[in-house]
């Protein structure tokens, strides 16, 4: 089990450091070199200052000198200075990991209860009526783009009935809770919509293999209730891979929550992201990417412990 | 059963597919819809000659103008044409999806090939690579990507803010990341190809590996290409849709059906038709789609329902 740990966790510091390599080199392709920026807004500025302010900055040193400097930096707890907001990245990063993680875990919560509930329904009777509904709307909540969906929501919640509000975060000092959490009500939704589809069609599925098995029949023969049979015996085992899937796909739901984010004006971690792309704040868009890629990977290796933990037949070596 | 039908059913497996999907009903009318869709926007050019107009042509005075005869939806907030708009929108949004779903297959089909055909180390490294780019987040990924200055990849500042140049840029990384999915269908289907008996004797005598990887492994794996195609498509389309949207896929004038969207946070309080049109056609064609992958997965592969 330890084994099994640290060698996850290595491998998670290995797809982090590919991770950061690559995209540090790719910054040098991107537009806006602050010592181009300072050329050009300087035209007293000589190509030998240029190259004295690069020599400063260590800039005219090889990429991989550079990185190495960057990572152990990195190693040491100093991420760099966000360009735009003058302050370290950390700084700006927190507060955003705090917004996308209310966001998610809202999402999650609401989303799973949804899904399981759907999906098991639907799977009483595969092909009923209930199950072609289901089964609809899933596939209706898969092939939404998540921004239309946000554009629908605003259109619909507060632009015609003004029932919430469009965008924003609220108020600092909130004078209620309802105050703070009517703002994450459309983008929590939005979210919840656009995953919801997947999971209950993932949850659907298992759930119908899971009451072809033997030992379902073994209860029913017994003589336990429907309802018993099916939340009590199924359920549980029918649970263990929809935990799998959720856990696999949370890079799409961080994804996801970039557009949310971006829609609804809340700053999370994608919002960061963008912003600092289009700012040309590239440091802070290549520490906030690879935070949001190590919540990505935690998120997959805590669904597989969860996995071999709600599954004993599972062994994790 | 005469011995007449046994040999048909059994000289095409193409046929039988075909008639499984025929019988599904969300799968066909999904592909009637996608052949509409394709229709529609091939119809851009003609329909803007016949109603004597131009995609292009901004004209402030007749900003928002209402459906009218020559324009049937009305106008955009800077007076062009949005029926055309969503037309020519239409082409890039499709040639987009396809585009990129083509790469992302050969890059796919190449690792999965490898992967499969060789076993034991190339395997183990490839699949790793394939299950770290799933777990990433692709979209803020993505994002970075498109921001890359292809000046400084030594393409002329000119070619860099043309309209192809982001639709070369946003097709590679869409396939850059789209691969995956590709790839682990097509390894799993190559582990079982590859210990038929045609193999050994294709390798018994004297062929190649590259040629029996061609000739022999890759038409026998077709099926699930397919199948795992149709399934990402769908998934492409919404990539482009949601980077155009951002700002870092299809840039104006060249409309996409993302980045008609780009004003749309406006548009949603002056003029809320123009922020549904283009979204309604995105999602239209992703259920289209959808249905086609699901239909196609049954029709190739019944046992896996």
């Amino acid at each position: 089990m330890t084994l099994y740990l640290l060698r996850r966790l290595f491998g998670m510091a290995l797809v982090l450091l590919a991770m950061s390599f690559v995209v540090y080199g790719l910054i040098g392709l991107m537009p806006g070199d602050p010592i181009d920026l300072m050329v050009m807004s300087n035209p007293g500025m000589t190509a030998a200052d240029a190259d004295r302010l690069r020599a400063l900055h260590g800039l005219d040193q090889p990429l991989i000198i550079r990185y190495w400097r960057w990572l152990t930096a990195a190693l040491s707890g100093d991420f760099g200075f966000s360009r735009v907001y003058a302050r370290p990245t950390l700084e700006i990063i927190g507060p955003a990991l705090w917004q996308t993680t209310k966001l998610v875990s809202l999402t999650l919560v609401i989303g799973s209860l949804l899904s399981v509930l759907l999906g098991v329904a639907a799977a009483i009777r595969p092909r009923g009526k209930f199950d072609t509904i289901v089964s609809f709307f899933s596939f209706a909540g898969i092939s939404l783009p998540t921004f239309w969906l946000a554009l629908i929501l605003i259109l619909v919640f507060a632009v015609r009935l003004g029932w919430l509000p469009a965008s924003g975060m609220g108020p600092s000092d909130p004078s209620s809770l309802w105050d703070s959490l009517r703002y994450l009500v459309l983008p929590v939704s939005t979210l919840v919509i656009a995953n919801v589809g997947g999971l209950t069609r993932f949850a659907r599925s298992s759930m119908i293999e899971t009451l072809r098995m033997d030992f379902i029949r073994t209860a029913r023969a017994k003589g336990a209730r429907s309802a018993r049979v099916v939340w009590r015996h199924a359920l549980p085992n029918a649970l263990t891979s929809v935990v799998t899937i959720i856990g696999l796909n949370f890079g799409t739901l961080l994804s996801g929550a970039l557009v949310t984010e971006t829609m609804f004006a809340q700053r999370g971690l994608g919002k960061t992201i963008y912003d600092a792309v289009l700012g040309n704040d590239f440091n802070l868009a290549l520490v906030a990417l690879l935070f949001a890629t190590f919540a990505t990977l935690l998120g997959n290796l805590l669904a597989d412990l969860a996995y071999a933990w709600l599954d004993p037949r599972v062994s994790v070596t | 059963m005469t011995t007449a039908t046994l040999t048909r059913a059994s000289s095409s497996p193409w046929r039988l597919r075909w008639r499984r999907f025929y019988r599904n009903k969300a799968a066909l009318s999904g592909l009637i819809v996608l052949g509409l869709l394709i229709v529609f926007s091939l119809l851009a050019a003609p329909l803007e000659s016949f109603l004597e107009i131009d995609a292009n042509n901004a004209d402030l005075l007749s900003r928002f103008d209402p459906p009218s005869a020559q324009h049937w939806l009305g106008n955009d907030e800077l007076g062009r044409d949005v029926l055309v708009r969503l037309m020519y929108g239409g082409q890039v949004s499709l040639a987009v999806g396809f585009a990129a779903t083509l790469l992302g297959a050969m890059f796919g089909v190449t690792v999965g090939l490898l992967a499969g055909y060789f076993g034991g180390r190339t395997d183990a490294v490839l699949m790793r690579l394939t299950d770290g780019v799933i777990a990433l987040p692709l979209l803020p990924l993505l994002i970075i990507l498109a921001a890359i200055d292809l000046t400084k990849l030594g393409f002329s500042t000119d070619f860099a803010r043309s309209g192809a140049a982001s639709f070369y840029r946003i097709v590679l990384i869409i396939a850059l990341v789209d691969w995956t999915r590709i790839a682990r269908i097509v390894r799993a289907s190559t582990l079982s190809v590859r210990e038929r008996e045609f193999i050994l004797a294709a390798r018994v005598s004297g062929a190649g590996t590259t040629r029996i990887l061609v000739r022999n492994v890759l038409p026998n794996v077709i099926a699930p290409i397919i199948v795992a195609c149709s399934q990402v498509l769908g998934s492409v389309i919404l990539f482009e849709a949601v980077l155009s949207f951002l700002g870092f896929g299809i840039v104006p004038p060249t409309p996409s059906w993302g980045n008609m969207l780009n004003n749309a946070q406006e548009l949603v309080t002056t003029a809320p038709a123009l922020a549904i049109y283009p979204g309604l056609l995105i999602f239209i064609t992703v259920v289209a789609v959808n249905f086609v992958g699901d239909g196609l997965q049954d029709a190739f592969d019944p046992r896996a329902n």
